[in-house]
């Protein structure tokens, strides 16, 4: 896919608008999983709008972002960061053989109180 | 007062306490809660790309049935409820997934339309709106005086505030007013609605511990002895995760102890 | 039939850059009675006021058409200029051709058919045209400000200077407004208290301006030159004329806990109370939510101590009605609530304050005598994160906060980054900037010299979260320019909050029919080029009603808007509009549908005799209408059951005729 209109996809599927961004960095400052995330919820909006999608695709904020929502409250422009990195994540696992997390996987994580909803939401986060 | 419930996966398994509690404490209360025939997981995460539809089915479902039975959806479990009452949102205010969620389950099962016009509310808002806190009081055999509990919110029963309407989401008071109403003492404290790790427990531990004993380290330095909350995630982050967990608790079994049904 | 001669303007590639202008020349000089048609690159500069002129004179003509800009830009302009020819100035039409059409269209093609058009429906309407006389108003020479702010302060000053009365109409019982509330003032660091106080005392002391404080405009009636406004003046249970201000009502009275708000709630005020020394009038006020006397009757401490008798707990709001030329609008601003911003933990914590509580405990007349102490437990504190933008800047969908920038809350936030750090050189200080905004006068080196000499931490980032924990304010926040995540443990936490205009301003722009932007600044008759003006007459407007300004600003445009009213109050009567109803009497049935719909109040009744069959003489009442009063709205004209009323200039006739020219 083209690069534009890789930032029209991630845009649509998102739901927000990167370009109303104004780089206050209140989404980074939010974050609980800022020190996980190698690339931060601010420069997911400004890379997607830059086109740098393969990086993101790449990176270990996909996977490291609780999808918590605290950035998407406190964005005071709508952004939103939470949907866009989601975009992202979904994109990638959209592709062929990019799962992240496999059904073989899950009895090793299982222990005796893990709740049924952790596996689910594991899943539906990092597989497709 | 009859509402249609939601009870969840997680709540059928690892955390009966949550449901039994709930429904014993609901009986309690005059409140009839009919669970909805056949419903289905709602999949423990709302699916934020927008062009996801097969997601959000179970979801439309379970509202759909609920109009049908012509009673408000109560839901217990955060997650479940978070789901719901989003994918509800987007079913009133999101064209685009409404025909398509529409066109799909007319097809394939006959459904009728369904508009996001029906009323999905979780068990605190039931208590705060239909019961109201005061009623709750007067209603309490055993106040549990002398109890300093945290309310520990997390991030689905209020975020995104626009979608959720429950509280506000950045000084939420319903879970304190509940605390109150049970005889007990509410104890702030400003990690009470930020992210234990939710589901990242499967994936980078560590990450999780971090969160959790960020929240727990806040809320013993605040003075509460108990953290009560409404999510079976929550719950085993806060308690299995934490270096020195606080004891943790569903605020469903303080309401059927406060209510002397436990 | 007219004469008309057709004037079309490129204004310079505005127009012609989309309209064929030779096209529309063209095919207007082909309509029914245009004898002339031409155009020209800037027809309102002196050399196309010139060719009108010559136009008129040589070709005899009697109506004029000009297809240029929008007629709320020009049309007065062109007037003038065809009324120094010898024409009726209402014999001039205006096809707006740039707003309406070269603005709007790409294709040429479209917008050429679409001038032509509305020049030929111009053109139709000038058929009908009869010359107009506009009439005559008197002015009322006497102002009234309302807010008594150094906005409303240095605007009546500078009125009552020319020698004109003026009465300051302010809710609180002093003026001074929110200058009065700052501690030193940026960029050269003097005293707020020194500046303003010598000119509150100027305004009190002026024999040209009365100061009607504890008062509120309840009604606005009239129209420019002859306002009529009833002030309500609330009673402040003190008799004005007697009190002394000797402050020993407020020692005895035994209701100490009220929320004082000129301290921003941080300390207590007595029930009786005088709002800061340098008040003016410097006159008690009972606050009647408080007062244990006028509460359930017991107490009448105060009465008892005031040696001049002036307590009164019988005294009853009154009103009182006058008559002004002009009216200003100075009811200023607030800091927005910061209810809808928890996440900096404002509701939770007393350390975590808002930059005007801030800016009352560095005062030396604020809560701690201007020693620097956090309001949780009276102890210096160490650290202190200031946050911008708190509410600036806001998306509309993101439904809170403003979407406008503040503008005056960088300079004030390095403002108190620097004092602190000039005070308490032991006291870290962190600023959390989005973009440091600092276009004014000494501004820029202002800010620098709070970074290069004071060392203050100016960090390219936002706050995410404040959470208090053991006394501490932690702050989560992130530092843009180094990619990190920072954690900082603070004492105090300034949010930098918005402004907005203040509750009253809505309701007072309906009362004046003024109109106000979505954010509720009240919006100007021009952006740029008549900024102190209400689009209503005789409404002016002055300081941040208008939209956010630092003081000299607002003193800038205060002496602006003084200036706009003192140029109507030396004029001893007003040229009215002549477009105004006019009933036709034969028609009219009396049935008063006119008279109800009528915003003015302009439309009255009269029984006039009127001749009937066989020489008798019926009396029937018909609708009259005050021309001085009437605004030419047209309402009365729609409301009209039998087609009897008109407006004069924009006729039924006129307008069908304009509507047929469209659609032919």
């Amino acid at each position: 896919m083209k690069t534009e209109d890789m930032i029209k996809e991630i845009t649509r599927i998102s739901g927000g608008n990167p370009a109303k961004c104004m780089k206050c960095g209140k989404c980074s400052g939010a974050c609980p999983a800022y020190d996980e995330m190698d690339y931060h919820p601010h420069q997911f909006v400004n890379m997607v709008l830059d086109g740098r999608i393969e990086e993101l695709a790449n990176s270990k904020g996909i996977i490291n972002c609780l999808s918590c929502f605290a950035c998407l409250e406190r964005c005071p422009r709508s952004v939103e960061p939470a949907r866009i990195i989601e975009a992202v994540r979904v994109v990638t696992l959209r592709e062929q053989g990019k799962n992240h997390l496999k059904p073989d996987g899950i009895p090793a994580i299982l222990d005796d109180d893990l709740p049924q909803q952790a596996i689910t939401s594991a899943l539906r986060k990092y597989a497709k | 007062m009859k509402f249609s419930y939601y009870p969840g996966c997680t709540l059928s398994a690892k955390a009966k306490d949550l449901d039994e509690y709930g429904r014993k404490a609901a009986e309690a209360l005059g409140i009839t809660l009919e669970e909805l025939p056949e419903w289905q997981c709602c999949g423990a995460v709302y699916p934020n790309a927008t062009d996801e539809i097969a997601t959000r089915l179970s979801s439309v479902r379970a509202l759909s049935n609920a109009k049908k039975a012509g009673m408000p959806l109560v839901t217990l479990c955060s997650a479940c409820h978070h789901v719901i009452k989003r994918v509800n949102h987007d079913m009133l205010n999101n064209v685009d997934i409404r025909e398509k969620v529409n066109t799909y389950l007319g097809t394939m099962e006959g459904a009728e339309p369904y508009e996001g016009d029906w009323q999905v509310i979780h068990y605190l808002e039931m208590l705060r709106d239909c019961v109201g806190f005061d009623e709750l009081k007067a209603k309490v055999v055993n106040p549990l005086k002398g109890k300093k509990i945290g309310a520990y919110y997390g991030c689905l029963l209020l975020r995104p505030g626009k979608e959720m309407q429950m509280d506000d989401p950045e000084n939420p008071t319903i879970l304190e007013d509940f605390i109150r109403a049970i005889g007990a003492e509410p104890v702030y404290y400003g990690m009470r609605n930020e992210c234990c790790g939710g589901y990242i427990t499967v994936e980078d531990k560590a990450q999780a511990k971090k969160r959790v004993n960020a929240i727990t380290d806040n809320a013993r330095n605040s003075g509460a002895e108990m953290l009560i909350t409404a999510c079976p995630l929550c719950h085993y982050n806060l308690q299995k995760n934490a270096d020195e967990p606080i004891q943790t608790v569903y605020f469903t079994e303080l309401l059927a102890e406060a209510l002397g049904v436990k | 039939m007219q004469r008309i001669g057709v004037f079309v303007c490129w204004c310079g590639s505005n127009i012609a850059a989309t309209v064929d202008v030779q096209a529309v020349a063209d095919a207007l000089a082909k309509e029914p009675g245009v004898v002339f048609a031409t155009n020209y690159q800037y027809m309102c500069s002196q050399t196309g006021q010139d060719m009108i002129q010559e136009k008129i004179k040589e070709l005899g003509l009697t109506g004029v058409v000009i297809c240029s800009c929008s007629p709320r830009m020009h049309e007065a302009t062109f007037r003038r200029t065809c009324e120094k020819a010898g024409l009726n100035p209402y014999m001039v039409e205006i096809a707006n051709i740039r707003e309406q059409v070269s603005w709007v269209h790409k294709d040429k093609a479209v917008g050429t058919e679409k001038a032509i058009i509305l020049g030929r429906a111009a053109i139709a309407k000038v058929q009908l045209n009869t010359p107009l006389i506009a009439g005559e108003s008197p002015v009322t020479k006497r102002a009234l400000v309302i807010g008594g702010g150094i906005a409303g302060i240095q605007t009546a000053l500078d009125i009552a200077d020319a020698g004109f009365p003026v009465d300051i109409v302010e809710t609180k019982p002093t003026i001074g407004g929110k200058m009065a509330q700052l501690d030193k003032t940026f960029p050269t660091l003097d005293c707020a208290a020194c500046i303003l106080t010598p000119k509150m005392v100027d305004a009190g002391q002026n024999d040209n301006i009365r100061i009607l404080s504890y008062s509120e405009v309840e009604e606005v009636k009239g129209f420019v030159g002859n306002f009529e406004v009833k002030i309500r003046r609330k009673a402040r249970y003190v008799k004005e004329d007697l009190c002394t201000g000797c402050g020993l009502c407020m020692e005895k009275c035994p209701q100490k806990k009220v929320p004082n708000e000129f301290n921003m709630g941080l300390d207590n005020r007595t029930a009786i109370y005088i709002p800061f020394a340098q008040a003016v009038p410097k006159v008690a006020t009972i606050d009647a939510n408080y007062c244990l006397m006028l509460k359930n009757g017991k107490c009448g401490l105060c009465s008892r101590n005031c040696t001049a008798g002036a307590i009164d707990y019988k005294q009853q709001d009154e009103f009182i009605e006058e008559k002004y030329g002009a009216i200003v609008v100075a009811t200023g601003f607030n800091p927005i609530s910061l209810d809808k911003f928890d996440e900096f933990a404002y509701s939770k914590s007393p350390d975590v304050v808002s930059s005007l509580e801030f800016e009352r405990l560095m005062n030396a007349a604020g809560p701690t005598g201007g020693t620097l102490l956090r309001p949780s437990d009276r102890t210096h504190p160490h650290t202190i994160v200031f946050v911008q933008c708190v509410g600036s800047r806001c998306d509309a969908s993101a439904e809170k906060g403003k979407e406008y920038c503040s503008k005056i809350c960088c300079m004030y936030t390095a403002k108190h980054a620097m004092l602190t750090r000039e005070k308490y050189p032991d006291t870290e200080v962190y600023v959390f900037y989005i973009d440091v905004r600092t276009p004014g006068k000494s501004f820029d080196e202002f800010y620098r010299r709070a970074v290069e000499q004071y060392n203050v931490h100016y960090i390219k980032g936002m706050v995410g979260k404040v959470v208090p924990e053991g006394g501490k304010l932690k702050v989560q926040a992130s530092d843009l320019l180094d990619n990190r995540q920072i954690h900082i443990d603070a004492d105090m936490v300034v949010l930098a909050a918005a402004i907005e205009p203040d509750k009253s301003a809505r309701p007072l722009a309906t009362k004046l029919t003024a109109s106000m932007d979505t954010n509720d600044f009240f919006t100007e008759a021009h952006p740029k080029l008549r900024p102190v003006e209400s689009p209503t007459a005789g409404v002016f407007l002055s300081g941040t009603c208008q939209g956010p300004k630092d003081i000299p600003e607002t003193v800038a445009q205060a002496g602006a808007a003084a200036s706009k009213v003192i140029g109507l109050l030396v004029k001893d009567k007003l040229i009215g509009n002549p477009c105004v109803a006019k009933p036709n009497e034969l028609m009219c049935n009396g049935c008063s549908s006119c008279e109800k719909v009528c915003p003015y109040g302009a439309i009255t009744y009269e029984d006039k005799p009127f001749r009937g069959p066989n020489r008798t003489t019926l009396i029937r009442r018909v609708a009259c209408v005050n021309p001085a009063v009437c605004q030419g709205c047209g309402a009365c004209t729609v409301a009209c059951p039998s087609g009897a009323m008109d407006l004069q200039g924009f006729s039924n006739r006129q307008i069908m005729a304009e509507v047929d020219a469209i659609c032919k």
